[in-house]
C-alpha cells in the first residue's frame, strides 16, 4: 500500500490578485507554499489555499470534470481548466486569469464580454435544445438552448492571439458555433449565418495561429470550423457573383 | 423581507486584459500554430526590412562603378554571406507558411493543417541548407 504522504511535495504557487478599485496598471501576485500529491489539480491546490491561507482568494468552479467551464485560467501561460489541469512539476507554478476578458477579482473574469459576443452575433448560434422536447422548462427561463460541445469557458479567446489585440473581433467560440449551424441547419437557411460571419472582424480577422483549437478542453476546434465557415463564405460569393444579382 | 426589484448588479470589472499586439511576439505558453504565428510575423517584418535596405544598396548605383565595388566586396564577406543564408531561410519560412495560410484559410485541408505546416518546414529546412552550403560553397 503507497502512503501518500510520502509523495507529497512542497510547490510554490504564484497567483495573480486583483481587487475591485486596484490600479490595473500595477498587478500583484501572491505566493503560496502548498502541499501537493501526483494527482492534484490546480484546482485542488487553489481550493487549499482558500481553505488554509488566504480564505481572500476568489476563483470560479463547479463541477472538478471539465464540464461546466467555469475554472478556465491560465497556468504558467496556458489556458486550461483548473480542475482537469495537473500540477506541473517543478519548485513554482504561475496562475492568472485569462487573458482578453476584465478580471472581476483575482482569477475570475467577467463572461459577460465573452457571452455578448454571440448577442452581437445576433446568436445564430444558440438553437432550442431538442433534448428536452416534451420537457418542463424551470421557473424563470424563457426556453433552454444548446451549444454543442461547447462549455463556454472563454478559454479559446484568452488563447487567440488576435483577440488579445482587435476587441472587435468575433472571437473563435461564436464563429465555431456559427459554422455547426452553417454545418447541419436542420431545415433552417443557413445563408443569413453565412453572411453575417463573412465579415473582417469575423470569420475573415483569424490570422491561424490555431491556438483556440489547441486550448479547447472540449475538442470543438474552433479554428478549423472558422476554415470552413470561410470556405462556405467564399462559396456563396462566387455563387453570388455568377447570379448576375438574381440570389442576393 | 421584500426583495429589491432593481436590476442586479453588474460586477465590476477593469479594462479587458489583453495582450495587444506585443502579445503577438510572446512565445510563452505557445503551441506549434501558435509559434508559426510569430514566426510569420518576425519573417514579414524581416523582408519588410530587406526590401528597403535592398533599394537602398541598390541606389548606391548612381554614385559609380566605385561605390558599387566596394559595395559587392563587402556583399561577397563570410558574416554578409550569413546574412544571405537568413535572409533565404526567412524567406522560405514566410513564403512556404504563406502557402498554408492560403490553402488553409480557404477551408482546404484545414483538418491537416498542423502535418502541413511541419512539413513545408522540414522543405524550408532542407532548402535553406542546402542555399547554404550553395552560397558558402561558391
Amino acid at each position: 500500500m503507497t502512503d501518500t504522504a510520502t509523495e507529497l511535495r512542497t510547490t510554490r504557487v504564484v497567483v495573480s490578485r486583483r481587487k475591485e478599485g486596484d490600479d490595473p496598471a500595477t498587478p500583484r501576485h501572491d505566493t503560496y507554499d502548498v502541499a501537493v500529491g501526483p494527482s492534484s489539480t490546480i484546482l485542488d491546490a487553489l481550493v487549499t489555499i482558500r481553505r488554509g491561507q488566504d480564505a481572500t482568494l476568489t476563483f470560479r468552479h463547479s463541477c472538478f470534470h471539465a464540464s461546466c467551464g467555469t475554472c478556465g485560467m491560465r497556468v504558467n501561460g496556458r489556458e486550461g481548466l483548473a480542475c482537469v489541469t495537473p500540477v506541473p512539476d517543478g519548485d513554482e507554478v504561475v496562475v492568472e486569469p485569462l487573458a482578453n476578458l476584465p478580471v472581476i477579482s483575482d482569477l475570475v473574469v467577467d463572461m459577460n464580454v465573452f457571452y455578448d459576443e454571440f448577442d452581437e452575433a445576433g446568436r445564430p448560434l444558440m438553437r432550442t435544445s431538442e433534448l428536452v422536447s416534451g420537457g418542463g422548462i424551470a421557473e424563470g427561463i424563457e426556453e433552454l438552448v444548446r451549444f454543442e460541445d461547447c462549455i463556454e469557458c472563454g478559454i479559446c479567446l484568452s488563447a487567440c492571439p488576435v483577440a488579445g489585440s482587435d476587441p472587435r473581433y468575433v472571437g473563435p467560440a461564436a464563429l465555431a458555433a456559427a459554422w455547426r449551424v452553417v454545418e447541419e441547419p436542420r431545415g433552417a437557411d443557413p445563408g443569413p449565418v453565412i453572411r453575417l460571419m463573412d465579415d473582417e472582424q469575423a470569420a475573415w480577422r483569424c490570422h491561424l495561429a490555431w491556438e483556440c483549437s489547441e486550448a479547447c478542453p472540449s475538442g470543438v476546434d474552433p479554428a478549423g470550423a472558422i476554415m470552413r465557415l470561410r470556405r462556405a463564405a467564399a462559396a456563396a460569393r462566387v455563387r453570388r457573383l455568377f447570379s448576375f444579382g438574381g440570389n442576393r | 423581507m421584500a426583495m429589491s426589484s432593481a436590476e442586479p448588479r453588474r460586477p465590476a470589472s477593469g479594462p479587458a486584459r489583453r495582450r495587444g499586439v506585443v502579445g503577438w511576439f510572446d512565445p510563452r505558453g505557445r503551441r506549434l500554430g501558435g509559434l508559426a504565428f510569430i514566426v510569420n510575423r518576425l519573417t514579414g517584418l524581416g523582408l519588410v526590412l530587406y526590401l528597403y535596405l535592398h533599394l537602398g544598396i541598390l541606389s548606391l548605383l548612381v554614385q559609380g562603378p566605385g561605390a558599387w565595388d566596394t559595395f559587392v566586396d563587402i556583399a561577397l564577406s563570410p558574416p554578409f554571406l550569413l546574412l544571405d543564408v537568413v535572409l533565404l531561410t526567412g524567406m522560405l519560412i514566410h513564403g512556404l507558411n504563406g502557402i498554408r495560410v492560403g490553402l488553409v484559410g480557404l477551408g482546404f485541408v484545414a483538418s491537416r493543417q498542423r502535418a502541413l505546416l511541419i512539413s513545408l518546414m522540414v522543405v524550408a529546412a532542407v532548402v535553406a541548407l542546402v542555399g547554404a552550403i550553395r552560397i558558402f560553397g561558391d
